[in-house]
């Protein structure tokens, strides 16, 4: 089996529940040994609860030199376990894995990166720690200096960096790693579009030159526009495999059947892994946010939300997002088109949003939230609510737009003149 | 569209990854291919350590320095310790330069994992690395309370000893005892955050258990099981090789790096076991 790039069998991992706390102190460690015979009667009374659980469970494939692979899933379905256990941070409880090649991953922008030291020295520190020789980093250091758009600012301490050129030296650092297998986590959130854009082609680049590329994101389009073939997990398991369109079309299924009852508590949803919870209520139409609303084209959809913010947010915004089943935005609603960059202060604040005329045809929508603070994504709530826009005679004339017609419900005047009789 | 195959050379690295077991792995190979990233890991300690201060490197000098001059107010002219016929100022400082350092490499390596808690969770590399390149930083302010020393010898009109070619030998001590120490107490406060409050108080004891202050000759009997302590057959060390103090300290410096050995080595080997769960726990 010489040609595969990587291979893996039932790898499996477990975690026990109490490690997903924080940590652990010496106390507790006692405690728990002193509590221990009291412990092991009650766990043989409530024989039901075990304190462990699988973040995956047999895992096996075989990818080839040159293959995209696109790891889609919902929150907490084992994604980013996964790229641990492949990029060796953590290891599996079962099963083994076989990797053949330098192995990049890049599960975070920016790892290491020292506020303290300049721009020109985090080139050096972080490419080490992405696994880069010393000799390597300074045979790409102008490359990587040109891609990032920062040399102004090389000799100077990076805490004084503004986000968004922090995160163009960071990528630019990881972009030049040249791995045979590149591990990547949804590190694209980050950055303003132009850079994400060029970030995307420095991907399909990596990719056309015949190295492996393992990525996991929540973005639909980049998925079925980078990769050659997709996974879907689920509870730590792969449920389905295919073509990227397949897969993400599975993944969309698989999440719009999840039962979204009616809540108007965002707080308590799952998020992505590093994001933390921003939103905490939220209202649509007078109606609870989360769940499936029917509206009619050219009505209005009136949000109110809440954010809560244990720490001052400068320069944020909000966004509300629709896409269509296949996962391609369709509207997107920022805050900082009509009212500029924010500051919150910490503590509660109401957000009113109105979209007034919905111009879209009739099908089904869903709808996401962002919270964006000083170019980083905060919070993101992946399509926790369905927006179902009914079919009703827009035009008044009986006849219904639907899917044929696109997206957007555009108005037209025709006119008709007879131009000669035949 | 199917993939298109690629061929991978045959000495293309195969890495492979399955459950962690046994306590004798220490993946050598690893720490050669990462070698390149202890330089920078160390040069980052060694750059940051005093960046936004005032006086910059000047606190490498500074500490053991401010500490001689305590010490020899407070137990020269107040508690009368002996000095084995040397000035106390110099015989203190001796062991101060040895002793500052491997107590800040502890009190610094011993927070290295948790301090790049981030790099732990998201990176890959061999983590020995974080206490090791903080130990070693460490070394630089060590040079640098040497010109002190040089400054004292000058002033006290002592003239260097034979017996000063074998200070690295005792340098060596030091570090193998700090990094053994570090490696202990770096992975246990990955579980337990309670060395990180721990360690203070750790050495401070242990400044009082090591002949600093105070000569060896004022142990008495006990001298060999204080040589238990590393840090003895170190500061004993340290004081033969630059004063020429008393007799060559044979069996202390035997005992002391036996010890030490036993510290690093089980050191190792804990942290190497324990490094596969660092980032769940952490």
């Amino acid at each position: 089996m010489g040609h595969y790039a990587v291979t893996a069998e039932n790898i499996g991992k477990r975690y026990r529940l109490g490690e997903r706390e924080p940590y652990k102190t010496l106390r507790d460690t006692i405690m728990r040994a002193a509590g221990a015979p009291f412990r092991a009667l009650r766990s043989r009374a409530h024989r039901s609860g075990p304190d462990t659980f699988w973040a995956l469970k047999d895992i096996s494939f075989e990818v080839v030199p040159g293959e995209v692979v696109g790891f889609v899933g919902r929150n907490g379905a084992g994604k980013s376990t996964l790229l641990k256990v492949l990029s060796r941070i953590t290891d599996p409880t079962t099963g083994h894995a076989e990797i053949r090649g330098r192995v990049g991953s890049l599960l975070e922008v920016g790892t290491g990166f020292h506020p303290e030291l300049t721009g020109r020295e985090n080139i050096f520190l972080n490419g080490a720690i992405l696994g880069m020789r010393k000799q390597e980093i300074q045979k790409k250091f102008d490359e990587i200096v040109a891609f990032s758009e920062i040399e102004r600012f090389l000799d100077t301490p990076v805490k004084r960096y503004s986000s968004g050129m922090y995160v163009r030296l960071a990528f630019a650092v990881a972009a030049h790693l040249e791995p045979e297998i590149l591990l990547v986590d949804e590190v694209l959130s980050v950055g303003d579009a132009a850079f994400q854009k060029k970030c995307f082609g420095k991907m399909g680049e990596v990719a056309g030159e015949g190295r492996t590329v393992f990525f996991v994101s929540h973005n639909m389009a980049a998925v079925q526009y980078l990769c050659t073939r997709g996974f879907l997990i689920d509870q730590g398991q792969v449920v389905a495999t295919g073509t990227p369109k397949e897969t993400v079309e599975k993944y969309l299924r698989l999440i719009s059947a999840q039962d979204l009852h009616a809540t108007r508590d965002l707080a308590a949803l799952p998020r992505p892994s590093n994001k933390q919870a921003v939103f905490s209520d939220g209202m649509l139409n007078g109606q609870p946010l989360v769940g499936n609303h029917v509206v009619s084209p050219g009505d209005d959809l009136a949000f109110e939300l809440e954010i809560d913010l244990k720490e001052s947010r400068p320069r944020s915004v909000l966004g509300i997002t629709l896409e269509d089943d296949l996962g391609i935005g369709v509207i997107g609603l920022n805050s900082r088109l009509q009212q500029g960059r924010r500051d919150f202060a910490p503590g509660r604040h109401r957000i009113g949003s109105r979209l007034a005329n919905l111009p879209l045809v009739p099908g089904r929508y869903y709808l996401s939230l962002f919270f964006g603070s000083s170019g980083e994504r905060m919070d993101i709530l992946d399509r926790i609510a369905s927006i179902d826009v009914v079919k009703t005679d827009v035009y008044g004339t009986g006849e219904m737009p639907g899917r044929g017609q696109g997206y957007y419900l555009a108005d037209a005047e025709w006119t008709f003149e007879e131009a000669g009789k035949r | 569209m199917g993939p298109v195959e690629h061929t991978l050379p045959n000495d293309a690295p195969v890495t492979r990854i399955a459950p962690h077991r046994g306590w004798f792995d220490l993946r050598i190979r690893d720490l050669w291919m990462y070698r390149d990233l202890l330089y920078f890991l160390t040069w980052r300690d060694v750059k940051v350590r005093y960046k936004q201060t005032a006086l910059g490197a000047v606190w490498a000098v500074l500490q053991p320095f401010l500490m001689m001059v305590v010490f020899s107010v407070f137990f020269k002219r107040m508690l009368h310790v002996p000095s084995d016929g040397f000035p106390y100022p110099i015989f203190a400082y001796v062991a101060l330069l040895p002793w500052t350092v491997f107590a800040q490499s502890v009190s610094q390596a011993s927070k290295s994992l948790v301090a790049g808690s981030n790099l732990v969770k998201k990176v890959y590399f061999p983590r020995l690395f974080m206490p090791l390149g903080s130990v070693l930083a460490m070394l630089v302010d060590f040079f640098l309370g040497g010109l002190v020393y040089v400054g004292l010898m000058l002033y006290y009109h002592i003239i260097p000893h034979w017996t000063a070619l074998l200070l690295p030998a005792f340098l060596l001590l030091a570090f193998c005892t700090a990094l053994g120490v570090s490696l202990w107490l770096s992975a246990l406060n990955v579980q337990y955050r309670d060395v990180q409050h721990t360690v203070p108080f750790l050495i401070q004891i242990w400044l009082f258990m090591t002949p600093v202050i105070y000569p060896t000759s004022l142990l008495g009997r006990y001298k060999f099981l204080m040589a238990l302590n590393p840090m003895t057959g170190v500061v004993e060390g340290f004081r033969w090789g630059l004063l020429g103090a008393g007799r060559a300290p044979g069996a202390i410096i035997f005992v002391s790096v036996a010890s030490s050995l036993i510290i690093l080595v089980t050191g190792l080997l804990y942290f190497r076991h324990m490094e596969s769960t660092f980032a769940d726990t952490i």
